[in-house]
């Protein structure tokens, strides 16, 4: 009788603190067992490579929305490097300078929203609205609104080539996830983010320089979200001028399912792997199941109500 | 018609917590009843399932012989029962009319009718015997406005029975004094007052008769406040004989350590200038507005000082902000814990390890998770932090535990001068006594520190100097042997 009390206790320790990772779990083995060809390693593999863009910058926005601000600006970004990276490599024919300004793109957008939500006291909403909106024009004019194909053979390495069989953007991912992770957890900068995003007042006059963070955390988003469209343009083996719209949704979707707090001071890389994992499992399995692509969206908005509908259920009850 | 509210073995049970155990009380017509006791007494309690907005677990409450039994707040609105809590719960961007008025708009047809509601509005400020337009933004009127603001809601329900949870807790004296007078006349009109605080002062001054909750359980009823004095209270309150609460000894002074030298900025109306010696303790009196915690806030770094010199040690120092005031050994405790102390959703030990941590980093960059632990633990045990552990969120804290771990946190850097905005507020009596301690202690180490304080009693029971502040500049200097009640008021109220 014992047992049954201390696996009960088990139960609720594991389902106050890993909820997320539970349902994950859940889903994973019931969709393993139903659903056909959904357990295999090709499917895994591009379950994985599907999320890799969303993946990527969720790392950053984990930051962002974890000090309390949001990011918008991150589709026009990832289309905004995209194209940057393809003009540079075709007119200059270095790979590596391509790859530098793609990634620098990205960082000078990060940059601005950071100066205006720091420097100028800005809404951190409104100004990556403005900023997502002029970096999608400049993409389209630096591109002349059409897809500009990449020349240079090698940039394609980035993104389509395997190592011990698993594509270098899954790779990728995951030495990303592992990096973010630490600098979470284990860093006075991951620490003094959640205590902005927990209190800003109180993280100010606790000594932290909040201004300086919240430029680092925009900037960085901004490097994340740069980098993450050199990989897609790689992949893509050309800049689209059309990429990623709506991907800031996608992201900001997969932070919430993995437990990342709206109001800011609550992140844990844990739940963003898992929110981001979840929703690559949906389409993956819409796919497999061949549902049709409007019906996708009405399910992936469902399951996102449903998720944080048990989150905050959760929350009532502790 | 005695005992016109019959509280008969209310009881709430919370999942693990006893909050009320079977409590019993009555409270009279034309009478102010008190209700006094530690945190988490089971006051706070007894005022929700009044309001309806618990649901009791056992007992009743028998209004004029009739039990009643609230399944909504409504219900208990609807029953002539107001229950005016500390947090205000007004629209700030909404007129004074509106929001006096709010949920009970006169209309037609949907549409509001603006005259009569300007009309009711000012009948009801009349009661309230303020002066400001039924036209103006909530926003722009002070604290204590505001409170009348939602005393006038609660009347406008036309109450019999009247509960007060910690008004004055953010009131100035003035404030403080004009609220009586109205409460006063409440009790004139034949209303059932119940009147929480803290502040056994209040108590006596306002109260006819007092209950005293300790951990849920009614303790005592005292039916006249004559057969009752100040330690009595305590010692029921607290459980146990705290003789003297401020427990103040003399202690040593060194030189003279901080020095602020023409200090002028945002909130201040001249140039301040005072001296700490080392291990001394200065306390800052004067009403709310007087330009005190502005002060700290300058000196601090939180907002940039226009002029003026600080001086650690015969060295003169630049805090431009409170990072660098740390870095240059000077703290501040904010007054509003909640939103300027405490990282809510975060646990105890990042709280207290939040400045401190930068100095015990692995390869300059990595946490050092494991005496980060030690450290919190340290301090959990050394200022007898009550909580389960040191992973806990601060938000289930007491406020006397939170102000514990914010002390916590500024205990393990290198801090010379500590600068205490309301140290104690809102923390109830036990916890108090323990503050108290810990800002002795610090003076004995040689820590100058500087405190504000709005109640009088603590500010001559602690400080060893009392500075007095007034329209944005200080006005005196008292020892701790000259200073009087009457003294120290008499230079804080404004002359006209």
């Amino acid at each position: 009788m014992d047992n049954k009390k201390n696996a009960k206790m088990t139960f609720k320790y594991l389902y106050d603190h890993y909820s997320m990772i539970m349902i994950f779990a859940v889903m994973f083995i019931v969709l393993s067992i139903f659903v056909p060809y959904f357990l295999t390693m090709r499917n895994m593999i591009g379950l994985v490579l599907s999320v890799v863009t969303i993946g990527l910058i969720a790392n950053t926005m984990m930051f962002a929305l974890g000090s309390g601000d949001f990011d918008l600006s991150v589709g026009s970004t990832v289309a905004f490097s995209g194209v940057m990276v393809a003009v540079i490599v075709n007119s200059t024919g270095n790979v590596w300078l391509g790859i530098i300004a793609g990634i620098l793109a990205g960082g000078l957008v990060g940059l601005i929203n950071g100066f205006s939500v720091a420097v100028l006291g800005l809404n951190a909403l409104i100004t990556t609205l403005a900023t997502q909106m002029i970096f999608r024009g400049m993409t389209f004019i630096l591109s002349g609104g059409r897809a500009v194909g990449i020349r240079e053979a090698a940039f394609f390495k980035l993104g389509n080539s395997r190592f011990l069989d698993i594509p270098a953007p899954v790779w990728i991912l995951i030495i990303s996830f592992i990096i973010f992770g630490v600098l979470l957890n284990n860093t006075v900068f991951g620490k003094n983010v959640l205590a902005i995003g927990g209190n800003t007042s109180a993280a100010r006059l606790a000594g932290i320089n909040v201004n300086f963070n919240k430029i680092t955390i925009f900037t960085l988003q901004g490097f994340m979200a740069g980098f993450a469209g050199v990989i897609l343009a790689s992949r893509m083996t050309s800049g689209q001028p059309n990429a990623a719209q709506g991907l800031e949704l996608d992201v900001i979707a997969a932070c919430v399912l993995g437990g990342v707090s709206l109001a800011g001071g609550i992140a844990t890389i844990s739940g963003v792997i898992v929110g981001v994992l979840i929703m690559g499992m949906i389409s993956n399995v819409l796919n497999l199941l061949n549902v049709a692509t409007f019906y996708q969206y009405v399910v992936r908005g469902l399951v996102l109500l449903i998720a944080i509908y048990l989150d905050k259920l959760k929350q009532h009850s502790s | 018609m005695s005992d016109y509210l019959q509280f008969k073995k209310i009881s709430k049970n919370f999942p693990g917590v006893k909050a009320l155990d079977s409590v019993s009380f009555t409270v009279e017509k034309n009478s102010i009843h008190g209700l006094v006791g530690e945190n988490g007494a089971g006051k706070s309690t007894l005022l929700h399932i009044l309001s309806g907005a618990y649901k009791s677990s056992g007992g009743e409450i028998i209004i004029n012989d009739n039990k009643k039994d609230f399944i909504s707040t409504r219900d208990s609105l609807d029953s002539g029962i107001a229950v005016i809590y500390q947090e205000l719960n007004l629209v700030p961007e909404m007129t004074v009319a509106e929001n006096l008025l709010i949920g009970q708009f006169p209309q037609k047809n949907g549409f509001i009718k603006q005259d009569k509601l300007m009309e009711k509005a000012r009948e009801q400020i009349n009661i309230l015997m303020e002066d400001f337009n039924p036209d103006t933004k909530v926003k722009n009127l002070s604290i204590g406005q505001r409170q009348m603001i939602e005393i006038g809601k609660a009347l406008l329900h036309n109450a019999d029975i009247i509960a007060f949870d910690e008004p004055t807790s953010s009131l100035s004296e003035k404030e403080i004094k004009h609220l009586f007078k109205i409460i006063k006349n409440l009790k004139k009109q034949g209303k059932a007052i119940i009147y929480v605080s803290h502040r056994l002062e209040e108590i006596f001054k306002l109260c006819d008769s007092c209950t005293v909750f300790r951990d849920g359980k009614h303790i005592e009823t005292f039916k006249n406040m004559n057969e009752v004095t100040d330690d009595i209270l305590v010692k029921k309150m607290v459980g146990r004989e705290i003789k003297d609460i401020y427990g103040y000894e003399p202690r040593p002074k060194g030189k003279t350590f901080f020095q602020v030298k023409n200090i002028y900025g945002s909130g201040l109306s001249k140039k301040v200038s005072f001296k700490i010696k080392k291990g001394e303790v200065v306390g800052f009196f004067g009403l709310v507005g007087a330009g005190r915690s502005e002060l700290f806030k300058l000196i601090y770094g939180d907002v940039e000082a226009q002029a003026g010199e600080l001086k650690v040690n015969d060295e003169v120092i630049h805090n431009s902000s409170p990072r660098e005031a740390i870095k240059n050994g000077i703290c501040l405790l904010p007054e509003e814990r909640k939103d300027e102390g405490i990282i809510g959703v975060r646990s105890v030990s990042e709280n207290i390890n939040i400045s401190s941590r930068r100095h015990m980093l692995k390869a300059n960059f990595f946490l050092n998770k494991n005496k980060e632990r030690k450290t919190a633990l340290k301090f959990i045990d050394d200022l007898d932090i009550k909580t389960p552990s040191t992973t806990q969120l601060i938000k289930y804290l007491s406020g006397g535990n939170q102000q514990k771990v914010i002390l916590s946190r500024w205990l393990s850097e290198n801090i010379e001068v500590f600068l205490m905005d309301e140290p104690t507020k809102g923390i109830d009596v036990g916890a108090k006594y323990e503050i108290y301690k810990i800002i002795y202690q610090l003076a004995e180490k040689g820590k100058a520190i500087a405190f504000v304080s709005s109640e009088l009693p603590e500010v001559m029971g602690v400080a060893d100097r009392i500075i007095v502040m007034r329209n944005g500049g200080i006005v005196g200097s008292l020892n701790r042997e000259e200073a009087t009640e009457e003294k120290l008021l008499s230079m804080a109220l404004p002359t006209s």
